[in-house]
């Protein structure tokens, strides 16, 4: 279980983007944490993963448990060794590394060879793509193969939670479908715990156990995926339309409307 | 024929030399985008540590361990009182105080231990092997038998193994390699002390060939910046390349050219094929080309 209470979060001192957040990822399950460009989706998984640090970012209130034990306050590399691991948004592969040498380092902190080796063709396994791409300089894959290869990096730590940061992003509708059922796969076959943040609303629920929207630094709803799912607002302004635009005044009387929500 | 041969080889041996200390300065400008401008110094301070180990009677196998030792030590006090406590200041912060830290280097080792050449032990017969027709002094080969050994090593070391690859994902992206678990400040470490030890066995190498330590082996060590901007900052083939280039140019040109316009073209022939060749390759012979992909 990751737990999250009252988090706050601060850059450079001064700008407070986390307001109090407080989300609960039980073991084993996929949850969803949703939201509009800038609501703080990223900065949440940074507290987690401690990578804020080094964005001067700071958590200032609240704490963060995972399995029982406080995390904030921990450095990076501790936090993947206790166990959870981030895909950062945007894939961020190291481009001047072999697609073999990127899956290398995903195990870093692993010393077990045979399970290593295991490892490595479970990841060729859920991705064959990526097994004629081996000797093949990460910069040069397409984003699609470059996602899979960000994501083999994660299963190669043996994490128990996964923080993944808008897999969907910039992927076709045909690839993002791809990648959800293998993320879906993942968290059964090995039972990784899950911590999906998308701007994608309706693939995200398609495979999350539990959802939380956040806005502004903050969560406005939470609930199983099919409740969420159901939610006027949501059904509005998450899944309805293809395009996710929305007009100002639109928001603004989901603004209204939001307060009656909790 | 024989003297440009001999010209040549003699350019080789200390090129390998260059291309070793030049390796050091790669590691650091990879791993942390920090220009070493202490890597001179580090080179003088093992010559001379060296030597006084020798002096102190410690057999020259253990004087080279030992001053390994202490160069790993020297690259961790580096990350540990430099490095660490810079972390979040702008790069070009920390470059001014390696210019400082090399001064400071410079006037320790030369208050401690003078200006005056201190001679290292004669540890190989005087009278040279035959290579065909061209006579070598043992000495050279040894070092460039050395120099080579350590490139090569070196250069598996970072194709090959868990911590090479580990320090050239830190080298692309700080922030990724956290997210991996590897710990930057350890990759920091690691690079200034292989960047000191490399340095350090340059040092003694050179005073070997050289017959001993003195002062003007710190300016020796400021040719591998000639050296890594011709390789390319960023690439240990460069430095490779870049060190037996700059050799075998500076020989040559103190051979042929150096008689008839009366001294200096040594010094200054490896600057000038340098801005030649930046003119027609910005970014070195092996300079980093950033992906673009289509
Ligand atoms: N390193 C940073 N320094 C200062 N502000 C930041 C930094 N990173 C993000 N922010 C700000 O925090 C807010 C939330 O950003 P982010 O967590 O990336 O949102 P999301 O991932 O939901 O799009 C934004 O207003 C953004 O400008
Ligand atoms: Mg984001």
């Amino acid at each position: 279980m990751l737990r999250l209470k009252n988090v706050e979060v601060i850059y450079d001192d001064v700008i407070l983007v986390l307001k109090g957040l407080s989300l609960e990822v039980p073991s084993g399950r996929i949850v969803a944490l949703l939201g509009p460009n800038g609501a703080g989706k990223s900065t949440t998984l940074k507290a987690i993963s401690g990578l804020l640090l080094s964005e001067e970012g700071e958590v200032t209130d609240g704490a963060i448990e995972f399995e029982g034990q406080r995390i904030d306050r921990l450095l990076p590399e501790e936090i993947v060794r206790r166990g959870v691991f981030q895909v950062m948004e945007g894939r961020r592969v190291f481009e001047d590394l072999t697609v073999d040498e990127n899956i290398t380092m995903g195990g870093f902190i692993r010393s077990d060879r045979a399970g290593l080796k295991r490892d490595r063709d479970l990841c060729f396994d859920y991705f064959p793509q990526l097994k004629t791409l081996r000797g093949k300089l990460a910069g040069y894959l397409s984003g699609g193969e470059q996602q899979m290869l960000a994501i083999s990096r994660a299963l190669m730590a043996r994490p128990r939670c996964i923080l993944l940061d808008e897999p969907s992003l910039g992927l076709s509708p045909k690839l993002v479908q791809e990648i959800f059922a293998i993320i879906r796969r993942i968290n059964e076959q090995e039972k990784t715990t899950i911590l999906l943040v998308e701007q994608n609303a309706r693939q995200a629920l398609a495979i999350a156990h539990f959802a939380y929207l956040m806005e502004n630094g903050r969560v406005v709803l939470e609930g199983e995926t099919e409740k969420v799912k159901n939610n006027e607002d949501v059904k509005e302004f998450y899944l309805g339309g293809a395009g996710e635009k929305r007009n100002y005044k639109a928001v603004k009387s989901y603004r209204r409307r939001k307060r009656w929500l909790s | 024929m024989d003297f440009f041969l001999q010209l040549a080889l003699n350019g080789v041996v200390v090129g390998s030399i260059y291309a070793l200390v030049a390796l050091g300065f790669v590691i650091i400008y990879k791993s942390s985008g920090v220009l070493n401008f202490a890597q001179g110094e580090f080179l003088l301070l093992g010559a001379y540590v060296f030597w006084a180990l020798v002096e102190g009677r410690a057999p020259w196998p253990y004087a080279v361990a030992l001053t390994v030792l202490f160069s790993i030590l020297l690259g961790l006090a580096m990350e540990r009182l430099i490095l660490r406590p810079m972390i979040g200041e702008p790069i070009i912060s920390v470059i001014m105080v390696t210019l400082g830290l090399s001064s400071m280097l410079r006037a320790i080792v030369l208050g401690a231990w003078g200006t005056d050449t201190r001679p290292y032990p004669a540890l190989f017969a005087s009278e040279p092997v035959f290579l065909g027709p061209l006579p070598v002094s043992r000495g050279y080969l040894f070092s460039m038998f050395v120099a080579a050994l350590l490139l090569a090593s070196f250069t598996l070391f970072f194709r090959y193994s868990r911590v090479g690859i580990a320090m050239r994902a830190t080298a692309f992206s700080q922030e990724v390699a956290q997210s991996m678990g590897i710990s930057v400040r350890r990759i920091f470490a690691v690079s200034w002390s292989i960047a000191a030890v490399v340095s350090a066995l340059g040092g003694i190498l050179l005073g070997e060939l050289r017959g001993g330590a003195d002062g003007s082996l710190a300016i020796l060590g400021l040719k591998t910046l000639p050296v890594v901007i011709l390789g390319g900052l960023d690439s240990i083939q460069g430095a490779i390349v870049g060190g037996l280039i700059v050799g075998v140019l500076e020989n040559l040109a103190g051979g042929y050219l150096d008689p008839i316009m009366g001294g200096g073209v040594k010094e200054v022939a490896p600057f000038a094929v340098l801005v030649l060749i930046l003119m027609i390759k910005p970014y070195g012979l092996f300079g980093k080309v950033k992906i673009e992909r289509v």
